[in-house]
């Protein structure tokens, strides 16, 4: 799905990834965690191709297409999906209408806001006056709508109370395909009428692929995860195929040591 | 007033926008034309576009002035409505003329009040009694078709007590002339719990200048609801109408989108004087140059204790050329109101487009996307044929500017 070659990428003059390597297969999501300010949101955003982020070097590729030097629509129409920390509010269009654009028919965005519990929002301009939860769910809607092969999520529990930490996980999963619903926990109108509850194998090889940014990981109770990676020094290090262990490394041993000691470079 | 005194008043430049040599226009009263029919096809495709509706399909009354001339001024049968010729009007009414004639605008406040009232009255009329409630939109429409023409309006609408109506005024230069003045005196009485909606469109021609005089006083519990869309170009206009809150309760709403295009010059306010405790205002501008130039000015006045008023002034800079200039100004002269403005002026952030674009959308669907919801304010009271009108204006104008 997604395959990124020795990519370095610089912001306003200054690098900040150095040689990262990542495969993501039909299915996979992996998991990007890390100190603040090590790259993280600069890689999902050069993954996405916004223009701030410049490639210097390496090569990224979106089901076998070099989309390096794609302007970001591009890469949106092929099915990379973004949700973003802090969207920008965009006054006079509302978020029906936004839902809409992203490829929702009016009944769709209709039922999906109700499912995400956005229907009051529908006709507020997007973003204005949202609240952190709000945000996530606003981003998530427009990626339900937008049904990404590729979903790219940048902290998306962070501002979200606890109880709806599992409606966006349930969101999350609606995209990615994964309908690892429990049973009895799932009801065909929760997820839209085109999603198949009783298929319970998250890992599916025809699911999605996403690449979800995280702190606390409390997002991965309600998302099933198949890699972890740590980014650290700009460099990406510790793949596991254990994500919560490597969570609950960093948290009794802290990145460095965690990095140094546990991983070792890390194997696949 | 003294006539030596306007005579005076006739030298006296304007508080803000060039001074304009009046002499240099004719302003006879000669009529061009008998009736709107009779309008070039060019004039009525002008009308068709500030909102006149020459079937008259859907509309309670129509007033046509071309150039000094009131050509057609009519209300649908059995509507307890009263539409004239503000001349007509002061002969018929001479007890409202005592009450309302330049009451509301001062005739001396400048050269152009004062060359209107010194003049032979034209313009409208308009009076709903008390309790009286009209659905259908009244029309007026203010023409100018002969060049070199110096055109004189004075309107004078009265909502008695509980009255409601909805104006659509339409004000027009035919394409052919070179050369005028539009000089337009409004003022409008909202009686108590009245309502007035006033949606006014603009579309003068690259030589013409315009000078409208605009004052509605509002009393007790009621509602005065202004749309103002100029989106053409213009030589000079200034205009900077103030709605006079004077009853507890009293609410106004002045909404103004403007489009500079390259060679049009529109300094534009909106001020609001909140005089009694209890009033509401909001003014709400959204200006885009395309390369012409625009002066957006904004006053609230907090006259009294518990007022709340908000000013918006929004401006997009869609070219190099041109300028936008944002003046918004808050005056409080108690220590118990709540008055607030919003202004920003620039370009389109570029994280916006971005955000759109990875949501699918090239550069110039998401930059006209951006443009078209920022031209979006909340316009309330428009029939629908004519919201329409405006709402495929501006989604053409966006989708034109999306680059």
């Amino acid at each position: 799905m997604l395959h990124i070659e020795h990519l370095t990428v610089a912001v306003n003059g200054k690098t900040i990834l150095k040689d990262i390597n990542l495969h993501i297969a039909p299915g996979e999501v992996h998991v990007l965690l890390g100190p603040n300010g090590t790259g993280k949101s600069t890689l999902i955003s050069a993954i996405m191709g916004f223009e701030r982020y410049k490639v210097l070097e390496g090569k990224i590729l979106f089901k076998g297409q070099d989309i390096t030097a794609a302007p970001c629509y591009e890469r949106a129409k092929l099915g990379i999906g973004v949700m973003i920390q802090r969207p920008p509010t965009i006054r006079g269009l509302s978020l029906r209408k936004m839902v809409e654009i992203c490829g929702a028919t009016p009944k769709e965005t209709e039922s999906m806001a109700k499912w995400m519990g956005m229907s009051d929002f529908l006709d507020r301009s997007v973003n204005e006056g949202f609240s952190g939860g709000e945000l996530k769910r606003s981003e998530l809607l427009q990626l339900m709508a937008q049904k990404p092969e590729l979903l790219l999520l940048d902290e998306p529990e962070s501002g979200v109370d606890i109880e709806n930490i599992a409606l966006v996980g349930r969101a999350a999963n609606y995209i990615l395909q994964h309908t690892d619903c429990r049973k009895g926990d799932c009801q065909k109108s929760c997820c839209g009428n085109n999603t198949e509850c009783e298929d319970n194998n998250p890992l599916k090889e025809s699911g999605h692929s996403g690449l979800i940014i995280t702190h606390l990981g409390h997002i991965l109770k309600y998302v099933p995860s198949s890699y972890a990676h740590i980014l650290y020094n700009g460099t990406l290090t510790c793949q596991s195929g254990d994500p919560l262990y490597v969570l609950q490394c960093i948290a009794q041993s802290g990145y460095e040591r965690c990095v140094r000691e546990t991983c070792r470079g890390g194997v696949r | 007033m003294d006539k030596h005194i306007l005579e005076e008043a006739l030298s006296k430049k304007a508080a803000f926008g060039n001074d304009i040599d009046l002499s240099a226009f004719d302003d006879n009263n000669d009529a061009h034309v008998l009736s709107a029919e009779e309008l070039t096809d060019t004039g009525k495709s002008k009308l068709e576009k500030v909102g006149i509706d020459l079937q008259e399909e859907n509309r309670s009354a129509t007033y046509v002035q071309v150039d000094n001339a009131a050509v057609e001024s009519k209300v649908k049968e059995q509507t307890p409505l009263e539409l004239m010729n503000t001349g007509t009007a002061a002969k018929k009414y001479p007890e409202l003329v005592e009450k309302y004639w330049w009451k509301a605008v001062k005739p001396d406040t400048d050269k152009y009040t004062a060359k209107t009232a010194l003049e032979q009255e034209q313009g409208y009329f308009i009076r709903v009694k008390a309790g009286t409630k009209i659905t259908a939109p009244l029309q007026a429409c203010v023409f100018m078709g002969h060049e070199d023409q110096l055109q004189r309006v004075h309107n004078v609408i009265i909502l008695e007590e509980d009255a409601e109506l909805n104006i659509i005024s339409g004000c027009a230069s035919d394409t052919s002339v070179e050369h005028g003045i539009h000089i337009g005196i409004s003022e409008m009485f909202v009686g108590k719990n009245a309502k007035l909606s006033f949606t006014m469109i603009h579309s003068w021609g690259e030589h013409v200048t315009v000078r409208p005089r605009t004052v509605t006083i509002v009393e007790e519990g009621g509602t005065y609801l202004s749309n103002y869309v100029n989106m053409e170009k213009v030589a000079d206009i200034q205009m900077y109408p103030t709605v006079r809150l004077v009853g507890k309760g009293a609410v106004t709403r002045l909404n103004s989108i403007l489009v500079a295009p390259e060679g049009a010059h529109m300094d534009i306010g909106g001020k609001a004087v909140l005089e009694v405790p209890g009033t509401r205002a909001e003014v709400i501008t959204r200006s885009i140059s395309t390369g012409g130039e625009i002066i957006n000015r904004g006053n609230l006045t907090g006259a009294a204790e518990e007022v709340q008023a908000h000013l918006e002034c929004h401006g997009l800079m869609l070219s190099k050329k041109g300028y936008i200039r944002a003046i918004p100004e808050l005056n409080s002269e108690t220590d118990n109101n709540e008055m607030s403005h919003e202004a920003a002026v620039g370009r389109i952030a570029p994280e916006e487009i971005e955000y759109l674009m990875a949501r699918g959308m090239n550069e110039e669907e998401a930059t006209a996307t951006i443009v078209r919801g920022f031209l979006n304010v909340n316009i309330e009271g428009l029939p629908d044929s004519l919201a329409e009108r405006i709402n495929t204006t501006l989604d053409t104008f966006s989708v034109q500017h999306g680059c």
